[in-house]
């Protein structure tokens, strides 16, 4: 019965968000204020009915109800209820169950919190938000129902999790992700609001910037949890491997970046409007373009859902509806908007604008890269593979300039900047990062790459960067004390947006370059050293867990004849799916990871082990958790939270000022 | 009023993705599956090689084999399902006349040769593969694999998967008649 | 002795051995090969991460635990030892395998715009961004449509204003 009332609220809520769409839109059409003020009532009863949806199926996993068919084959009883509960979304139904519940958990979000927006506008939004459910309603309803019944023989125990996603990082990735891939969706509304009104003003441009933070912010913590399951969980050792389902979702974030520097441009100099709505409108769309890669079955991935042709040309045919429909819209509205803003080429405008492009060819890169060997097959030319090398070498060189830019572009003042009064800032930086760059590696690197030095001096170029713009702008009137606690909460969201930017590369630098494996034959009893390291092989035992059984090695770790830490390396096989699995002994350091994973054993008794010794590849992650801390702090900025909304409030804020004021 | 030169420079982004969308789409409705590849030596002889027959190591065979008629080579394994689901396939091609040599892909001999007893023998000669040798150089990354070699010894085609009524007659029915 | 029927039997038990053996990586896969020189281990090391596993979803040759990895790697292994050199190895198994074996893709016509493509979109924001700094009015005007009817207003309130 339970499921029934699941699916019926399914449909419910399909039906109100086709609501949501019509009604409000007759009723800003014709001016009917009643019409006008439903969007909110239905989208907060859309909420309402699918919200019970979700907690139904959630509920239904619980309770370990096998005769629903999608439960049978994604849980079991015997997996802990977490992680049961986190089943939900272990799979292609559950998961898209998961997406129109947040995007109508956005909605229901936009819907209550812009009551300082006009009625008319926000009515707009919300029905652009009602149709793209809409859509998605009809995917899961028709395509890929979560509450089909194995009735009348149900199985007596479920066919289990996918024991590569029984991990804390896989419980909480996926919502995360989601987040912000829905997420882009308000910004996607919003712009496709502005263009149905022929309104893109800096107002539009101050609406769309928290929303598009706040998933930009959720897209990164994300992908950053994603990178570091598959460091610690699928036993490689590895943080990116340039899947294309990681780079469906590095796409959109690559878009929401120029995005969100894009709208501060808009905003606060009007200028870059019909460029920014374009990143709004590609933001939301290349989250539509990775959900389809992933579940199409277009492209060979490691972790794709199980594909299936109609769900790929259903999402096929709603992209184009959705993606193409905005894109002409754009071509028609956006060319009556004009530029207001004056600016020089060297201005922080200009500086912007670039990073902006060097974005969008980082993107470019991705997409073609991800793309071209569909097209190459398609066209008769045979398979290609196009994978990490190919990117690694176009992400180092295309990181130069923008590092550069990133390190120095706060320092341009608005509209105009003279490069004579940049020299002595410039020059500080340069000096202050080289000796830094010097330091570290002098500290930490055990020889000199090329790529190493380049790599370590542009994070550090960035830190001083901030570091020493912070110092100027609150110095500029004050004292130091004084004035950095004066600088607002956008300043500082945008220095540690900067600051996690460059503990990211150094990160990556140090890792890609530094890095130590070893393949090694052990028996119990041996030990390896390398880089101060001993790895003493003390015992094989087995383990137990609640549904799985495990060898289990035991090695002792001496630092310079110093006990550091005793590590466990698991082989699991879990009982049901009898899949074997690697279980990485981890000792995690801030300056250094060590990485156990066990092989074979091999005939003669010994085993075949892994060792990794992996410098800063924590900061991989940090820096990313910095970004979006950054983003955070943009969203408690006064500014996106006060009642009023005052357009010239915005206008007359000082721009902000560069090193020095002429 | 619409400013015509802009409103075509803005129409940019909305052509590329329908150029985009046509090339996901084509996959979609042909039904091709990305993870099949073609084979690198179409246009190209068969590799050398000395493999053992299947039911007696004494006798050896080598690439001379592949000319004078147009033939298939059939690449298979006891460990592997598919094979299983192939076979009476084959030995209905077989019935037909075609001219089949199979080659057993790093298997057992023992097992391999019960198979054949058992579920009868479709090929012409049967080539012994334990080490996977010939198999590497015809770049064979999963049984069962069929190529098509011409009467000059010449790989035409290869067919990666089970061979069954369906792909023979869609699709590589044409294929074989187009050899010489 | 394995009957027909038995075999029969079987297959469930097979299927399940190839998913395991095909299906998935999520084992490390850990050789122990030793090497003459640390330049061999590292040309080594270099060419299991550079070629892909045919067989497998999409994982190189160092990561995936599938036999055929395992027979490449081993394969890889023996001709690095007769100290072939990486492009040496590289044209063996694309010789064998196709372009899809390297996951760094050769230039050609087709594969060019993978790097033209992005350096193609930088010339042409940089040209258009000059050419919008060169259109621009001359004077400034910082005001959109909304803001200057917003100024109007209150300039005609402010009128109003004064005058009563």
């Amino acid at each position: 019965m339970l499921p029934e009332i699941g699916q019926f609220s399914l449909i419910l809520a399909c039906i109100l968000s086709l609501l949501q769409t019509v009604y409000p839109l007759y009723g800003v059409h014709t001016g009917h204020q009643g019409a006008i003020r439903s969007a909110k009532i239905f989208t907060i009863l859309q909420f309402v009915a699918v919200a019970t949806s979700f907690v139904i199926l959630s509920y239904s996993f619980l309770i370990n109800d096998f005769t629903i068919g999608y439960i049978a084959t994604n849980s079991n009883s015997a997996l802990p209820w977490y992680y049961r509960l986190s089943a939900v979304w272990g799979a292609h139904e559950g998961s898209l169950l998961l997406w129109v519940f947040l995007l109508s958990t956005w909605s229901i979000a936009v819907a209550l919190m812009s009551k300082r927006l006009p009625i008319e506008s926000v009515a707009r939004v919300l029905a652009v938000l009602g149709l793209l459910a809409f859509g998605f309603y009809l995917f899961v309803i028709l395509t890929s129902n979560p509450f089909d019944r194995t009735l009348p023989y149900f199985p007596i125990d479920g066919r289990d999790l996918n024991p590569l996603l029984q991990d804390f990082g896989l419980v909480i990735h996926p919502p995360m992700l989601y987040m912000g891939y829905v997420g882009f969706s308000v910004a996607f509304a919003f712009a496709i609001a502005a263009l149905l009104e022929g309104r893109l003003d800096s107002a539009w441009a101050k609406w769309s910037r928290p929303w598009t933070m706040a998933a930009w912010m959720f897209l990164t913590v994300g992908i950053a949890l994603g990178s570091w399951w598959a460091y610690y969980e699928l036993g490689w050792g590895g943080w990116w491997f340039w899947d294309p389902v990681e780079n469906a979702s590095f796409m959109p974030w690559l878009a929401g970046t120029a995005l969100i520097h894009s709208l501060a441009v808009s905003e606060k100099r009007g200028v870059f409007k019909s460029w920014t709505v374009l990143l709004a409108l590609s933001a939301f769309s290349l989250s539509l373009l990775g959900t389809f890669l992933v579940r199409s079955g277009v492209l060979v991935s490691v972790h794709a859902f199980a594909s299936d042709p109609t769900r790929g040309l259903f999402i096929l045919g709603f992209l184009v509806l959705v993606i193409g429909g905005s894109l002409l819209l754009y071509a028609i509205q956006a060319s009556k908007v004009k530029s207001r803003g004056r600016y020089q080429l060297v201005s922080r405008e200009s500086v912007l604008l670039i990073n902006n492009i060097l974005l969008i060819a980082a993107l470019i890169v991705v997409l073609l890269g991800t793309l071209l060997p569909l097209v190459h097959k398609e066209i008769g030319l045979g398979s290609i593979s196009i994978g990490e090398p190919f990117f690694n070498r176009m992400f180092t060189i295309l990181i130069v300039p923008f590092a550069l830019f990133v390190g120095v572009g706060s320092l341009f003042r608005w509209k105009r900047q003279q490069l004579n009064d940049l020299k002595k800032p410039l020059t500080m930086i340069l000096i202050l990062s080289t000796l830094s760059t010097v330091i570290f590696l002098f500290t930490f690197a055990p020889s000199l790459t090329w790529l190493a030095v380049m790599g370590t001096f542009l994070g550090f170029w960035i830190i001083v960067g901030v570091i020493y713009e912070i110092y100027l702008r609150s110095t500029h009137r004050h004292r130091f004390s004084k004035g950095v606690m004066k600088l607002g909460n956008s300043h500082w969201a945008m220095s540690f947006g900067h600051f996690g930017l460059a503990v990211m590369i150094i990160g990556i630098t140090m890792t890609q370059n530094y890095s130590i494996e070893k393949d090694v034959k052990l028996a119990v009893g041996q030990h390896i050293a390398f880089e101060h390291y001993d790895f003493h092989f003390d015992q094989v035992k087995p383990h137990n867990g609640q549904n799985y059984t495990a060898t289990m090695g035991v090695f002792t770790v001496k630092k310079d004849q110093q006990e550091i830490a005793v590590m466990e390396a698991e082989k699991r096989i879990y009982t049901v799916q009898r899949m074997p699995m690697t279980e990485a002994a981890i000792n995690a350091g801030f300056t250094r990871d060590l990485y156990i994973a066990m092989g074979e054993q091999l005939p003669d008794g010994a085993w075949a082990v892994r060792i990794y010794y992996k410098p800063f590849i924590r900061w991989i992650w940090l820096g990313p958790l910095l970004m979006a801390f950054g983003g955070l702090l943009m969203l408690c900025d006064r500014r996106y939270r006060s009642k009023k909304d005052n357009i010239e409030n915005s206008e007359n804020k000082p721009a902000p000022v560069g090193g020095t004021d002429a | 009023m619409l400013n015509k030169r802009r409103v075509l420079t803005l129409l940019v982004p909305f052509i590329i993705f329908i150029i985009g969308a046509i090339f996901l789409a084509t996959p979609l409705l042909k039904g091709s599956d990305p993870s099949k590849l073609d084979s690198a030596l179409i246009g190209q002889a068969v590799p050398e090689f000395t493999l053992q027959d299947i039911y007696d190591a004494d006798k050896q065979y080598d690439a001379s084999i592949f000319k004078g008629q147009k033939m298939l080579l059939n690449v298979w394994a006891t460990w592997c399902p598919t094979c299983y689901a192939e076979h009476t396939y084959l030995n209905k091609l077989a019935k037909q006349g075609l001219y089949i040599v199979g080659m057993n892909y790093k298997d057992d001999r023992k097992k391999a040769i019960r198979w054949l007893k058992d579920l009868n023998d479709p090929y012409k000669i049967s080539l012994f593969d334990k080490s996977g040798m010939l198999g590497m150089d015809l770049g064979v990354y999963g049984a069962p694999e069929t190529f098509f070699i011409d009467s000059n010894g010449i790989i035409q085609y290869r067919h990666v998967g089970d061979l069954n009524n369906k792909v023979w007659n869609d699709k590589l029915l044409a294929i074989y008649e187009d050899m010489q | 002795m394995i009957q027909l029927n038995k075999v029969n039997k079987l297959l469930p038990l097979l299927l399940a051995a190839c998913m395991i053996l095909f299906s998935h990586a999520s084992q490390a896969a850990i050789d122990t090969f030793e090497f003459e020189n640390a330049q061999q281990e590292k040309t080594f090391h270099e060419l299991t991460k550079l070629l892909r596993c045919p067989k497998c979803q999409n994982q190189n040759i160092a990561d995936s635990n599938a036999e055929l990895a395992k027979d490449l790697r081993n394969k890889t292994y023996e001709l690095v030892k007769q100290g072939q050199s990486k492009d040496q190895v590289v044209d063996y198994m694309v010789a064998r395998f196709g372009n899809f074996v390297r996951y760094d893709p050769p230039v050609t016509p087709a594969t060019i715009f993978l790097w033209l493509g992005p350096l193609l979109f930088i010339i042409f924001g940089l040209l258009v961004l000059i050419r919008q700094i060169k259109k621009q009015p001359a004077k400034a005007n910082n005001l959109d449509d909304q803001e200057q009817q917003k100024l109007q207003q209150l300039l005609k309130q402010h009128a109003k204003d004064t005058k009563s």
